[in-house]
């Protein structure tokens, strides 16, 4: 064993608290090291070519970089010793920047010898370190994109055009999301549908693309390159290969009920389609409003009407198996229920209604035909107040943060209503204005200068009804003054929140999610759209709130990353999986129970039981050797005897057992 | 003394019950007894503490609630019921705090060497609560004399619903009163200022800022065809009745609004007299 340690000055970082020359010394006492040097920046070109050479040089056979953390340059300094012809398993890295020099900053003596310990604990654990060879695997170039809004649309149309078959499954019975419900978009007030209806057609017909609408990832098993997902596509009661979209059903249909792509602000039958541009354009009977019921039909109406015969009480649910490799979370988003906001009399007064239901007020095909009418009882409001940040930026809520796109939404929102009623007052409530984004302070701005429209900077206290008219008390926080404002119309921008459903997927797919809900990123900065579940790729909002603008660009970043996941036939993964010791094994199963993969299976041979682990489903977490009895399983390159050696040289011979 | 039943509960009245409030305790007792409720006065108990205090690190301020609660204690009950809205939040507060924090419960134990040591369980309650408990379906049922075609204003203020870890509704948009009053046979109107500050303790100091809260706040009820307004709180009961006569010097064309508490009424439908 020939070991040549490695000391990285980090600029200051490290050499500014750790006296990197006397470690240097230290640590080339320490046995079977051959070489121990520092370096300003080893992370640098010139830095992996000192390495290189040295390992070469001296024919080192083990290495040990002490400097950062090895999840910012662990695969740097693995690239650079495989480049020098070593296995990249023999290499050790001591984290003297996190873990010393940067919270030991005042105690520079007390930090360099931590840094020495630290080098020591890497050798220990070197010490038994052995060359693993990475793990092959076939990659099956298909993908599953989970949510049909515009971040799941863009993200499949990504994938299919490069040639591969995309499985878009959506929970409701059309695809267009939220995006479809909005009439105009910020800054440059193009029509929403007519910039999203292309690209649901697209969806459509696009022969690479495998629309599941009306249906629910179940369950989802096995590892990168190799998902088994179960489906399930719930009954439509209507055969899509048969509807053609005719409308005679909605004709003789008697139920109706509140149309949830309007908001509730409009009515459908119980037999619909959500909208009229609707992808794919075929008819659902809503079974929980249709008079029918699973068990009794009493009303045939729709059946008789239908021309082609496409309607079919006894449809039954349908599981769908299929193989994938990689899959995109596309689940967006919901708001904040109106009724979890009672101060500002929400749930409470029909004319206190949420930014969403303004959008389809606005919409030319929305429930007005885009006139806007209070739902109270339709009048056009002469005055309307909208509050901003309804719910975000309120920990009494359990929402402190921001939810990004309410300060553009809401001055459009002031815009298009001044259009339509010039005569109309309008007063915006905010905490301050967020508009960063390309053109989106211009649009901003030209709505606070041109458009007679009253920003107040401040909160609202209250809302309560006052002679059919909204009483709101607010403060302006510029003037000191407590507000009264009596306003036909209030507008609350709600915050947004994960999609309802976050939960069960953040499980069936091991997807960590904050406490919010939204799904975490391997890493805010440099790596978005991966999630800590490795081929599972996050999009839009689901991850965090997100413009139409951003949720595009999201969406093809993950597409790109699946992208680049395909171009190869067959991937590598991480040899770093548990291994059994069949003479330690007593079969008990405990490890089986606790692998949250589902990796382990207790197998029978020559009378004996024992554990087997399916290489391609272990994500090498550990769960197994902590809980194993007898230690019959260990983790490669993790060992129970690496590790032990490792904290002990920590301590330096003091007991920890 | 021995354990009691989870039915017995100890009555905290508070000064003002015993003096300007005798009406709401006359009335509480009168129908707590006509319901069957095992509800009865505790002997030596003291001041609440009146006004939680804030001061973290002061715990002698919480001395006077704390030992309301063990005299409870000691006494076997597991419940204490308030009628007065002050009281209530007072002995709700310091109880929190006290069962939040061991530290300082041990600090307020050793500070009362002659007490028995408080263990943090008694619970405190409004009559309100005790009544929705009840039933209020039973209190249906126990009306006499409905109050048909009566238009109440129901007037909560502050102590019975904030901070929101003691109040016993929604603070936004509280409905207990509601609740009751419409089992009563009234018909509960909307009231936006239903929470909104009476004027608490200014009416000591400042009676005129007391005079314009009460005025805006019986003008709504009135606006919203109140025949009477009802509240829980002594202090409420005050600044909204017996201020009306300054009400009526500052704003001239202010008439009248009768102010009752609720069981002032409760009383009245259960044929109580």
């Amino acid at each position: 064993m020939r070991v040549g340690i490695f000391i990285c000055h980090c600029g200051r970082n490290i050499a500014g608290v750790v006296d990197v020359n006397w470690l240097k010394q230290e640590a080339a006492k320490l046995e079977n090291v051959v070489l121990s040097e520092d370096y300003i920046y080893i992370c640098s070109e010139p830095g992996q070519k000192f390495i290189c050479e040295k390992i070469k040089e001296l024919n080192l056979s083990h290495v040990i970089v002490a400097a950062c953390t090895a999840s910012l340059h662990g695969e740097t300094f693995s690239r650079a010793v495989e480049n020098a012809g070593l296995n990249r398993y023999l290499l050790e890295i001591a984290n003297i920047r996190e873990q010393c020099s940067w919270v030991h900053q005042s105690t520079p003596e007390i930090a360099t010898k931590k840094a020495l310990r630290l080098i020591k604990a890497a050798l220990a654990k070197l010490t038994y370190a052995k060359p693993l060879i990475p793990i092959k695997a076939p990659v099956t170039r298909q993908a599953l994109v989970i949510g049909g809004g515009i971040a799941g649309i863009q993200a499949a149309l990504d994938i299919a055009n490069a040639g591969f078959d995309v499985y878009l499954v959506e929970k409701g019975p059309s695809i267009g999301g939220h995006m479809a419900q909005l009439s105009e978009t910020f800054p440059t007030l193009d029509c929403s549908s007519c910039i999203l209806t292309p690209k649901m057609v697209e969806v459509a017909h696009h022969k690479k693309i495998h629309l599941l609408t009306y249906a629910e990832v179940k369950n989802i098993e096995g590892t990168v390159g190799n998902f088994d997902v179960t489906i399930v596509k719930k009954p439509r009661y209507v055969w899509e290969d048969k509807c053609t979209g005719c409308n005679d059903c909605v004709d003789v249909c008697p139920v109706i009920v509140p149309n949830e792509f309007d908001q509730g602000l409009g009515a459908r039958k119980a037999v619909y389609i959500p909208f009229p541009q609707a992808v794919p354009l075929i008819y659902t009977i809503d079974l929980e409003h249709c008079l029918n019921t699973e068990k009794l039909i009493v009303c045939e109406n729709c059946f008789k009407a239908c021309g082609p015969r496409a309607i079919d009480f006894l449809m039954e649910e349908e599981e769908i198996k299929i193989k994938v490799g990689a899959i995109i979370v596309a689940t967006g988003y919901d708001v904040i229920p109106l009724e979890a906001l009672p101060e500002y009399g929400g749930g409470r007064y029909p004319d206190v209604i949420t930014s969403l239901d303004l959008e389809r007020l606005l919409s030319p095909s929305g429930p007005t035909g885009g006139v806007i009418k209070r739902p109270s009882d339709g009048k056009i409001p002469k005055s309307i107040v909208f509050i901003q940040c309804a719910g975000s930026r309120d920990p009494e809520h359990g929402r402190p943060y921001c939810s990004k796109i309410c300060c553009m939404y809401t001055a459009k929102h002031a815009l298009l209503y001044k259009h339509a009623v010039p005569d109309g007052k309008v007063y915006i409530f905010y905490i301050d204005i967020r508009a960063a984004g390309k053109k989106y302070e211009e649009f901003v701005q030209r709505i606070v200068e041109e458009e007679r429209v009253l920003y107040l900077r401040g909160k609202v206290s209250k809302v309560f009804g006052k002679n059919e008219k909204l009483a709101v008390w607010g403060v302006d926080t510029l003037t000191g003054r407590a507000l009264e404002i009596e306003a036909d119309l209030v507008v609350l921008a709600p915050a947004i929140m994960p999609a309802k459903g976050w939960k069960e997927l953040s499980q069936t797919l091991k997807l960590p999610a904050d406490e919010f809900g939204f799904f975490t990123e391997m890493h805010p900065k440099l790596r978005p759209v991966e999630s800590p579940a490795i081929g599972v790729y996050l999009t839009g909002a689901a991850q965090s709130p997100k413009d139409i603008s951003e949720t595009v660009t999201q969406a093809s970043a993950a597409a790109s990353k699946v992208l680049a996941l395909f171009s190869q036939k067959r991937i590598t993964l991480e040899p770093i999986k548990a291994e059994v010791d069949l003479e330690l094994c007593k079969g008990c199963g405990i490890c089986a129970k606790i692998c949250p993969f589902g990796a382990i299976s207790i197998i029978k041979k020559k009378k004996k039981k024992y554990a087997q682990v399916s290489k391609a489903a272990c994500q090498g977490c550990g769960s197994c050797m902590g809980a194993c009895k007898f230690n019959a399983i260990n983790i490669a390159h993790f060992t129970l005897q690496q590790l032990s050696e490792q904290v002990d040289a920590l301590l330096e011979g003091e007991k920890w057992q | 003394m021995g354990e009691r039943t989870e039915m017995e509960l100890a009555y905290f009245p508070g000064c003002t019950l015993k003096t300007t409030a005798k009406n709401l305790e006359i009335s509480a007792l009168a129908i707590a007894e006509s319901l069957g409720l095992n509800i009865k006065e505790f002997p030596e108990w003291n001041c609440c503490g009146t006004v939680y205090s804030l001061a973290s690190d002061d715990l002698i301020k919480q001395l006077a609630s704390i030992r309301n609660l063990t005299r409870a204690q000691s006494l076997g009950y597991k419940t204490i019921v308030t009628l007065c809205s002050m009281c209530y939040n007072t002995l709700a507060q310091s109880n929190l705090l006290v069962k939040d924090n061991g530290e300082k419960l041990k600090k307020i134990n050793e500070f009362m060497s002659e007490e028995e040591d408080y263990r943090g369980e008694v619970e405190i309650k409004h009559f309100l609560t005790v009544l929705k408990e009840f039933g209020l379906e039973n209190i249906k049922q126990a009306v006499k004399r409905p109050l048909s075609k009566l238009k109440v204003a129901c007037y909560y203020g502050c102590l019975l619903l904030r901070p929101q870890k003691v109040g016993i509704d929604d603070c936004e948009q509280p409905y207990i009163l509601e609740e009751l009053v419409s089992n009563l046979g009234a018909e509960p109107v909307n009231f936006p200022y239903q929470v909104e500050c009476c004027g608490s303790y200014h009416t000591a100091i400042k009676p005129e800022i007391v005079a314009m809260r009460a005025y805006r706040i019986l003008e709504n009820a009135r606006e919203n065809n109140a025949d009477l307004v009802i509240t829980s709180c002594p202090l409420c009961y005050f600044n909204l009745k017996d201020r009306q006569k300054d009400v009526k010097r500052l704003y001239t064309g202010f008439k009248k609004m009768p102010v009752f508490y609720f069981t002032e009424i409760m009383a009245d439908a259960l044929g109580i007299t």
